[in-house]
């Protein structure tokens, strides 16, 4: 907290924290206005006299209504939720093991491999997915759930294990040795000891690694094609959008709804979430 | 029963030879206590014993079984760490059930053990806590109940008590001894505390850069030193030394320098003997040291001027220069002395100390 005169708290704290939060909400306040506006507000030009474009007077849940009967929202959310979960399931097993691995187990070329992991990291999605492509038309994977499931840990599981090895080296490798002379194996006294004291991590690994699959725009674009095999940030854009026609109302409703599991999955969690990211394990 | 037995140990790291060939023979209920300065290789000796650290070459046994290429839980050993390292998930009851939970004991048999370990160490209301909520000194008394419920062969002890604050070390250690007093297990307690070494070993083993330095008894450490390093390390305020010279007149060995000329009592002059004309160092304790009176001989004395005057009420404790020397001298509380004051202090013949220079082993 900012001590001093009560202008320095305001100077220094409350404005630059109204506007940010301003910004910050802004993006949302817009998307729930354009999903209740009617359509006959939407496209009304901005010098009409009762032009309002920061709220309206007569709001309706038509696009939302739209959105779920005329499109195929419902199963985008399906198969966004699936792939999300499958594939961040997958990364957070990986990456656990190889974060406990780098950061425990005394092996050749242990610190080598880590920063080859992270490396793979590195290489944008917009230049992988090239090569990719050309896997996933190989193995037959094209226009299905896998092409995702399978491609999504390629940048996941570097992510899931650099922020668990980070975690692991937080944990005192006492209550490990400790564990061990206790009377349990190395699995046990991982399952048993270390596990539990990373769940913070361990949720917080799992929360990002969703969100990014969640949000994830390139693969999905590329690996799929058919209309009902998309995920919501390519159904969205891609179905609602007709050559220069926009859809406003229910794009905005689809991209409002899209993004409630996220943020339900961030609340449910954020008390782990920030004590992973703030604070550390203390024996 | 059971005796540890150490031959030939080393442990080498990539380029640091950390432990060299130590031998040590630990008998049943012994309490050892392993000490010596940062780096000196105890630790790593208490690790390899634990099963923590592989072995380079020798043998450890207990009971007669080399343990070498045993896992940690074979062992039958328990060991208490210096950060404690308490299961922070965990109730204190659960933390001190673990071992007995993963060796497959009955619930029954579980809650016995702990409840009865809880009441030596008097933390039976605290069973239900977390570690979290403990202070220092009831989470060292978990991680002490976590070793003993299992009733371990051995029990290792790594630096428990530096975490603490000085009142609470001191009480702790009293605990200690007379916990091991009761239970009579056999102990391994590594410090880089000399305090905790004297009071809690029945024997001591003194290390540095990774080789035993000397073994046996506090006081048999404290009066007999095998070299300068033990001599130094041992005691506090530390053992004064000073480069002498050994010279033969009129029959006697003398040590002398700038600041002393001091006549070696009989017991030592065979052993000076082969040093005439050489340098050495002698080394006398503060509390071999007093203010000289008419009934010192002189030969036994030297003057000093007082530099710093340190009271800690139970004794004095003056920083005098004796030549370029500067030495400690502990003296009666009632003396007065200040700063800059000149006077004569006398030693006791009984207790000098002489010390090779170059390998600096005692003569």
């Amino acid at each position: 907290m900012i001590e001093g005169a009560s202008w320095r708290r305001w100077v220094f704290f409350y404005v630059p924290l109204t506007s940010f939060i301003v910004m910050l909400l802004f993006p949302f306040y817009w998307m729930l206005v354009t999903t209740v506006r009617p359509d006959n507000e939407l496209y009304r030009p901005w010098n009409a006299p009762n032009y309002t474009p920061f709220w309206t007077l007569h709001p309706t849940l038509e696009h939302v209504r739209d959105l779920l009967t005329e499109t195929l929202f419902g199963t985008w959310m399906f198969n966004t939720m699936l792939i999300s979960i499958s594939a961040t399931a997958i990364s957070l097993f990986c990456g656990l093991l190889a974060g406990y691995a780098l950061s425990r187990l005394r092996f050749p070329f242990a610190g080598s491999l880590g920063t080859m992991i992270f490396i793979t990291y590195l290489v944008p999605q917009t230049l992988l997915f090239i090569p990719l492509a050309d896997i996933i038309r190989n193995f037959k994977l094209g226009d299905s759930p896998w092409a995702l499931i399978l491609t999504y840990p390629t940048f996941l599981i570097p992510f899931v294990t650099w922020l668990m090895m980070g975690y692991f080296k937080s944990i005192p490798k006492e209550l490990e040795e400790c564990a061990r002379i206790d009377g349990a194996t190395r699995w046990k006294a991982m399952v048993y000891i270390i596990f539990p004291i990373a769940v913070p991590g361990i949720l917080s690994a799992g929360i990002f690694a969703f969100t990014l699959s969640w949000n994830e725009f390139i693969y999905a674009l590329v690996f799929l094609s058919s209309p009902e095999q998309k995920t919501v940030p390519v159904g969205v854009t891609s179905e609602l959008v007709r050559g220069d026609v926009f859809y406003w109302g229910e794009l905005m409703a689809g991209a409002l709804l899209g993004s409630i599991p996220v943020a339900f999955v961030y609340s449910f969690f954020v008390e782990h979430y920030v004590a992973s990211l703030t604070g550390s394990v203390k024996g | 029963m059971a005796q540890v037995v150490i031959r030939s140990l080393n442990k080498k790291f990539d380029e640091v030879h950390a432990v060299k060939d130590v031998n040590l023979d630990i008998r049943d209920k012994e309490f050892v206590v392993l000490v010596g300065p940062s780096g000196c290789g105890k630790t790593t000796t208490l690790r390899m014993v634990a099963g923590l650290e592989s072995i380079s070459s020798g043998r450890i046994m207990i009971d007669e079984k080399v343990i070498n290429d045993l896992p940690p839980m074979d062992r039958d050993i328990a060991m208490v760490f210096q950060n404690y390292a308490l299961y922070p998930h965990m109730s204190v009851y659960d933390n001190m059930a673990f071992g007995l939970k993963m060796r497959k004991f009955d619930r029954a048999d579980i809650t016995k053990r702990v409840q009865e370990a809880a009441e030596i160490l008097g933390i039976q209301e605290l069973l239900r806590r977390k570690p979290r909520q403990l202070s220092g000194g009831q989470r060292q008394r978990v991680a002490l109940g976590r070793a003993i419920v299992r009733h371990p062969q051995v029990f290792l002890f790594d630096e428990p008590l530096s975490n603490l604050d000085a009142k609470l070390r001191v009480q702790m250690r009293v605990e200690l001894k007379k916990l091991h007093d009761r239970l009579g297990t056999t102990a391994i307690y590594v410090t880089h505390d000399q305090v905790e070494a004297m009071t809690l070993g029945d024997r001591v083993v003194v290390m540095k850069d990774g080789f035993v330095q000397q073994v046996g008894e506090p006081l048999e450490l404290y009066n007999e030193p095998a070299n300068r390093f033990v001599a130094g390390f041992l005691g506090s305020p530390a053992m004064n030394f000073a480069t002498v010279k050994v010279s033969q007149q009129d029959g006697s060995i003398w040590a002398a320098n700038a600041g002393m000329q001091i006549k070696a009592p009989v017991r030592c002059a065979d052993r000076l003997g082969g040093y005439v004309g050489k340098e050495v160092t002698l080394g006398i304790r503060p509390e071999d040291l007093h203010v000289a009176s008419a009934a010192d001989p002189q030969d036994l004395g030297f003057d000093v001027m007082v530099e710093v005057v340190e009271r800690l009420g139970s004794e004095i404790l003056l920083d005098v220069a004796v030549g370029g020397d500067m030495m400690v001298a502990s003296v009666e509380p009632h003396i007065r002395a200040n700063i800059h004051d000149r006077m004569r202090l006398a030693l006791n013949p009984e207790r000098l100390h002489f010390f090779d220079m170059s390998s600096e082993m005692a003569i």
